[in-house]
């Protein structure tokens, strides 16, 4: 029977691993619900963040808050860029799959040709760095990619609950023509919501750079487990998204330390079955 | 006249090349074969690829293979068994190669050994875990395991352990399921109780497994003397890591396939144990082929940005497989693969790991592996005794 120790400390791994989860499903689950544009080069963004980050900080000294203040500019304005190319071709939600994934396997390739396939680790002073609590012990760099996923899902959630421009997004999304006739630019917005989403990326390759150790091929790790958290979470929805991160984030844990670490990615799967069947309009 | 005599020397010095005969001229001879260019296994494999590439360029630079020169075709499998299959079958039947040689790592060696077979090819390949599974009679493998390697290399491994002041009592296994990783850490399992020590955890997770924060919970919670990690690439890494982020680090710690760079300069890497047939230090580098190959992979290995570019295992089994091909088709004369693998199952080579062997059971000969561990950010052998670096002893003793 696993110790009390064990099974907290496989709840608070759990809910850290979570909330990377849910940063990473933040901004896929933006541009699917608001834009129907099912964004797989979303992966291979977070992915180039991290390498970005990688690169500034172990190559050229750069810490990593500085790397960040400068990748989530550029990546916004590649977000946008993105997003012109989409609409110039119209591309449509199905499409939008197909024309996602082959950008992500340019990315793949892009990031191979520059960083090699060997694996890559930024080293810093504080990757081992934990805060403890009782018997428990919280990393924390993950402890920081947890609140900083929960910061930006309760703003981003403000945003489009409060602001203009966030009623006028879902507004959009919900009867284009409509919105329209009420002087709502979905043109605009959704350059602004890609730009968005593009820069959650970056936010999230910053903190897969510090946590994680990086490979090309990683862009194919993540797709799975955050397909399901922006589906089990509801699309657009990202206080959905965090919630759904933690919840399979904890199960997953939960399940290595009680059963066998080879039947987690069965618990977060079954849930997502369950769930599709139970409220099967979810997408 | 003294000076005369210089430059004449000089002159026929610089006529002929340097091993003394013509460059190899003709059709070249086309070795086909396939690495993880790409994917997971990509980090290992690229090592293959420059240790079969200075290999191809230095055989070129002598007489080549029976006085032709020699033209390496090599193609991305993507670490996928199943596009090595593929890759095989269009090696053989459309770019038709004369002779083929093995892929990395168990999955796609084990599915390129079954093209093999159909077409009846010699199968020359250098690391191949699962020794039992190689039917096939024309393979021959120079990753040196033995026969029995779930069971040979946790008895090299906790020998080692027991020769200490402080045997351990305790073990914990985690390993990947990557088949071979898989195969050898339940061997040890069986090894580790036979020897009356206590298994306290075995665990096995999904090659390619992200959260590691559960398992570094559950192999602190055993609180292990030794932790046997069965694992590829960077999984021991990242596993210790997780471990040191609950303040926590096993006393002892061993790592089946690791990417050996990583680890050994990792900070959490100090004292982390392996196996291998090759280090470079006396008296491996004592063979005339080691001293050669050592300065060539270390330019060509910092060229590529491989952060750990000294002659390890995986290198040297990889050249070892070459050195097989040479020898059997300079002894035989012959391209033909039946020539060629009757004559392997009849001699040994030498090679960079040592004297190989094809005439055990599955065509493997003896186990050459020893026990090394990271000391001062390089690999070093510690057991047996008579192989380890020059004063290098198992720390803790």
């Amino acid at each position: 029977m696993p110790s009390a120790t064990l099974l907290g400390q496989s709840v608070v791994s759990g809910l850290l691993a979570g909330g990377l989860y849910g940063l990473l499903a933040l901004g896929l689950s933006l541009s699917w619900g608001l834009l129907r544009l099912v964004n797989l080069t979303h992966f291979a963004l977070a992915l180039l963040g991290a390498y970005l980050t990688y690169q500034l900080g172990h190559v050229l000294h750069v810490p990593p808050w500085l790397a960040a203040a400068a990748i989530v500019p550029a990546f916004f304005a590649l977000g946008v860029a993105l997003h012109a190319v989409f609409a110039y071709f119209r591309v449509a939600e199905f499409a939008s799959l197909l024309v996602t994934f082959g950008l992500a396997v340019i990315l793949e390739s892009m990031i191979q040709w520059f960083w090699t396939a060997d694996y890559r680790r930024y080293e810093t002073a504080y990757a081992t760095a934990s805060i403890r609590v009782g018997p428990l012990f919280v990393p924390t760099l993950e402890l920081l990619a947890c609140l900083t996923a929960a910061v930006l899902a309760f703003a981003t959630w403000a945003w489009l609950r409060w602001s203009y421009v966030g009623k006028a997004l879902r507004a959009s999304a919900e009867d284009p023509a409509m919105a329209a006739a009420f002087g709502v630019n979905h043109r605009a917005q959704a350059f602004l919501l890609s730009g968005v989403s593009a820069a959650y990326a970056g936010i999230a390759g910053v903190y897969i750079a510090l946590i994680a150790t990086l490979a090309p091929s990683q862009i194919w790790a993540w797709l799975g487990v955050v397909f399901a958290v922006v589906i089990i979470g509801g699309l657009a929805n990202p206080i959905g998204a965090l919630l759904a991160g933690f919840l399979i984030g904890v199960s997953e844990s939960l399940t290595m330390a009680v059963v066998t670490p080879a039947w987690a990615p069965l618990v977060s799967f079954s849930i997502l079955i369950v769930i599709l069947v139970v409220r099967p309009g979810r997408v | 006249m003294i000076r005369l005599r210089t430059v004449l020397v000089g002159l026929v010095l610089l006529t002929l090349p340097a091993s003394g005969l013509a460059a190899p001229a003709g059709q070249p001879i086309r070795i086909g074969g396939t690495l993880a260019l790409t994917g997971p296994l990509a980090p290992t494999a690229l090592l293959h690829k420059i240790a079969g590439e200075i290999y191809v360029e230095e055989l070129n630079r002598g007489n080549g293979l029976l006085g032709r020169p020699v033209e390496w075709v090599l193609l991305d499998d993507q670490s996928k068994p199943d596009v090595t299959r593929s890759l095989y079958e269009k090696l053989i039947t459309v770019d038709k190669v004369d002779l083929i040689i093995g892929p990395y790592a168990t999955s796609g060696i084990l599915a390129g050994m079954g093209v093999a077979q159909r077409y009846q090819k010699l199968y020359v390949h250098h690391s191949f875990g699962m020794p039992h599974l190689a039917k096939y009679e024309m393979h021959f493998p120079t990753a040196a395991f033995g026969p029995e390697p779930q069971r040979t290399i946790p008895t090299t491994v906790l020998d080692a352990l027991a020769a200490t002041t402080k045997p351990p009592k305790t073990i914990a296994i985690v390993t990947s399921k990557f088949p071979s990783a898989q195969y050898q850490s339940s061997g040890a399992r069986e090894v580790a109780e036979k020897r009356g020590l206590k298994v306290v955890l075995y665990l096995e997770y999904e090659f390619g497994t992200r959260d590691w924060g559960s398992l570094a919970a559950r192999v602190k919670d055993a609180n292990p003397d030794v932790l046997w990690v069965g694992a590829l690439g960077l999984d021991g890494n990242q596993l210790l890591e997780a471990m040191k982020k609950l303040d926590y680090t096993p006393p002892r710690h061993f790592h089946l396939f690791p990417a050996p760079g990583p680890l050994a300069l990792a900070p959490d890497g100090k004292q982390a144990l392996s196996v291998t047939v090759f280090e470079e230090h006396p008296p491996f580098t004592n063979n005339p082929g080691a001293a050669k190959l050592i300065p060539l992979f270390r330019e060509r290995a910092t060229k590529a940005n491989v952060p750990y570019p000294y002659v390890e295992t995986q290198v040297a089994g990889s050249w070892a497989a070459w050195q097989v091909l040479e020898a059997a088709v300079t002894a035989t004369k012959s391209l033909d693969d039946k020539t060629l693998g009757q004559w392997l199952r009849k001699n040994r080579v030498d090679t960079i790991i040592g004297k190989l062997r094809f005439d055990g059971p599955n065509n493997y000969g003896d186990d050459l592996f020893k026990v090394k561990q990271v000391q001062d950010g390089r690999w070093v052998i510690v057991w047996p005794r008579e192989s380890a670096a020059p004063g290098a002893r198992l720390l803790p003793p």
